[in-house]
């Protein structure tokens, strides 16, 4: 899984090169223990929201990979059919994708508190960057999490920058498992994918068994920029991205693993990565040859569940029909 | 008490005259019931109808409600479906939005839409956008609650009027009830969308009793959103408004009326989706046109109603330009004949209904 996020990341990448995917698109090659670490700790019926640097979640939260670069390249076959873009991507118990910064975080203890209201032992993984963890209304969350005891996973995926901005030139305190204050946190190896899995597991427990929010921070790291439009040297060293690379890429880490214990013959890894090869291939054919939406469903999906009606367009004889 | 009983005789009269048609018999069972127990009845009737229904906000539960709006209802229903929120709108707008989005149904209450402006991102971006950008995909059955608006002697901060700016934003429903029946048939019909719809309520109208008719008492009784309704008949001219200024235009109809000017009045019920058939329809019976509301003029609501009237068919039909009255375009003074002043008066709606007029 890890191989295919991290193959989606880079086919992205290229197709934001040649301009076919535009605007924002912020990618998490190098961040691929995060998502698949944490998806193998819980289970599908349980609930997760994140920020915008959100496609590894897309998918390990079960949106085919040609959905996701569909919706990247704005066609009519991508997961929000083309009207929500790299942001703004829903699945099922997937809440996005979401483009405000900290935003997702009082929605994730929303979702927390709708688990618990159900009473369904399911919990809400919530998760924010090092550069939202700054954010007041997070604070504000934490405190109605400890409060009413909401089933929710506080999960601060903390690459070191948010956007250009370092760890240390942002927060006062950055020990980032620490700021829950009252919510007991943890710290954990985010390149290293049993350690995110194991730890997601100690944490899922943690909240299914009544005792409220926990918090763990993943310690990560992004091999591309903030975003396309960020090349991602300027403030930090070439030398550091390669250093990394080379010694704690979570692929490599875990595929070593593996050998190592004859848990997998380099061949068969091999063939997984030919596998996957295939798969983004198909997929981005899939994603450059899809027609965009059709102009009349320009409107479409302003309100659920009403009656068709219309919508203005660009002036007061354009309209667009607009139907749920 | 004469100015209440002015405001509950028209409708008073109407709706006897409807039941009369339907009850034969006896006399209908008329109700006087407060704008506050009418949210406070849709919300309980809500609340037992279906349990993902839950209200959150601060000192909602313990304390009945800031202005008792809630009253009875946390005693009834508990802590699970009655919450008592920290003061953290931001914080728990989010959660509210997050628990809808994840199918529960809840109602979040501010304290006063003033407050909501510290939590507005979740509003727009977290929840009016979200069924668009998704594709159709996430739906968020949320209701924002509150009143709305000038009060008395709150000053600045805490008088302003949010009709505009929810109004502007696609995805969001907005209503905004004046007489006890818009109030409790709206909030039955906010709780029941599957959109976020956005109430906005007016606390001075909470303690003022109107008569709620028996089908207006009956637990499935709704109000359509999206529809105006034409308090008063009349063929001199249209008055269109919303909210607590409705009561105002009742007035001056009444005082215009002795002078042979009879007003079509209309309660515009909805902010957004606008209601222009029922305003065009009129406009084009008395080819004239006032509106009236409470928050101030520029880009407001009946600046948006005069823009649509000029590019649908009731323009050709104008004998006169529209005239807005609306609240003065400063910040809420404190001082009583300041504050009197900055909010239209049954005296300046007659000034612009007789300049429209050429009167």
């Amino acid at each position: 899984m890890m191989q295919t996020v991290r193959r989606m990341e880079l086919k992205a990448d290229q197709l934001y090169k040649q301009k076919i995917i535009r605007g924002f698109c912020h990618l998490c090659d190098g961040q691929e223990a995060c998502c698949v670490g944490l998806e193998a700790g819980i289970n599908p019926t349980d609930h997760l929201i994140t920020s915008y640097r959100a496609h590894g979640f897309t998918f390990t939260r079960g949106m085919p990979v040609r959905e996701i670069l569909a919706e990247l390249t704005g066609r009519k076959g991508g997961c929000a059919k083309g009207k929500g873009g790299s942001m703004h991507m829903y699945a099922k118990n997937f809440y996005g994708g979401n483009g405000i910064v900290g935003a997702q975080v009082p929605l994730g203890a929303g979702v927390a508190l709708a688990c618990k209201y159900n009473g369904k032992d399911e919990v809400c993984l919530t998760l924010y960057g090092d550069g939202a963890a700054n954010q007041g209304q997070i604070f504000e969350a934490y405190n109605m999490a400890a409060l009413w005891k909401l089933p929710c996973i506080f999960i601060c995926e903390n690459n070191r920058y948010g956007m250009g901005t370092s760890v240390e030139r942002a927060a006062a305190s950055t020990d980032y498992y620490k700021r829950g204050d009252f919510i007991p946190g943890l710290r954990v190896d985010g390149m290293d994918i049993l350690c995110v899995r194991e730890a997601t597991k100690f944490a899922a427990d943690h909240c299914r068994s009544g005792k409220g929010p926990i918090l763990m921070e993943l310690q990560t790291y992004r091999y591309h920029g903030h975003s396309m439009s960020d090349p991602g040297v300027s403030y930090r060293t070439r030398e550091e991205i390669q250093e990394v690379r080379s010694k704690s890429d979570p692929i490599m880490l875990l595929k070593d693993r593996m050998v190592n214990n004859n848990l997998a013959s380099v061949e068969e890894l091999k063939e997984i990565d030919v596998e996957v090869r295939k798969e983004i291939e198909d997929a981005a054919q899939f994603a450059t040859a899809d027609p965009e939406p059709p102009l009349e469903e320009l409107g479409y999906h302003i309100y659920s569940s009403d009656p068709p009606f219309e919508v203005r367009g660009a002036n007061q004889w354009i309209k667009f029909k607009s139907i749920s | 008490m004469a100015a209440v009983s002015g405001l509950v005789r028209r409708p008073l009269q109407q709706v006897s005259g409807i039941l009369r048609r339907c009850f034969h018999r006896t006399a209908p069972a008329a109700l006087q019931v407060t704008v506050r127990d009418a949210i406070n009845q849709g919300m309980d009737e809500e609340l037992e109808r279906d349990e993902k229904v839950f209200l959150l906000g601060e000192e909602v539960a313990q304390y009945d409600g800031a202005y008792k709006v809630s009253r009875g209802l946390w005693k009834k229903y508990g802590d699970k479906r009655i919450i008592d929120t920290p003061i953290s709108e931001m914080g728990f707008t989010g959660i509210a939005v997050g628990a809808a989005m994840a199918g529960l149904r809840p109602i979040c209450e501010f304290m006063t839409f003033n407050f909501s402006m510290q939590a507005i991102d979740q509003v727009i971006n977290s929840a009016a956008k979200t069924y668009y950008m998704s594709g159709g995909l996430q739906s968020v059955p949320i209701v924002f609650r509150g009143p709305n608006g000038a009060s008395a002697g709150v000053a600045a901060q805490h008088s302003q009027c949010f009709a505009a700016w929810y109004g502007h934003c696609p995805g969001l429903k907005v209503v905004s009830p004046w007489n006890s029946e818009d109030a409790k048939g709206l909030i039955k019909s906010a709780i029941r969308d599957n959109n976020p719809v956005v109430m906005l309520e007016n606390e001075l109208m909470y303690g003022v009793p109107f008569e709620l008719s028996s089908e207006a008492q009956s637990k499935d009784f709704l109000v359509p959103i999206g529809k105006a309704k034409i308090e008063r008949p009349g063929i001199n001219v249209t008055v269109v408004s919303h909210s607590r200024p409705v009561g105002h235009c009742l007035e001056a109809a009444t005082v215009l009326s002795k002078e042979g000017i009879e007003c079509e009045v209309i309660n515009m019920r909805t902010i957004r989706p606008l209601d222009m058939e029922t305003i065009e329809t009129s406009v084009m019976k008395t080819n004239h046109l006032v509106t009236v509301e409470g928050g101030w003029p520029q880009f407001g609501v009946g600046a948006e109603i005069c823009a649509r009237i000029m590019e649908g068919p009731a323009f050709n039909f104008l004998d006169a330009p529209v005239v807005r009255v609306t609240g003065a375009d400063v910040p809420m003074p404190y001082a009583k004949i300041l504050e009197d002043n900055c909010v239209p008066q049954v005296k300046d709606i007659i000034f612009a209904i007789k300049k429209t007029l050429n009167m």
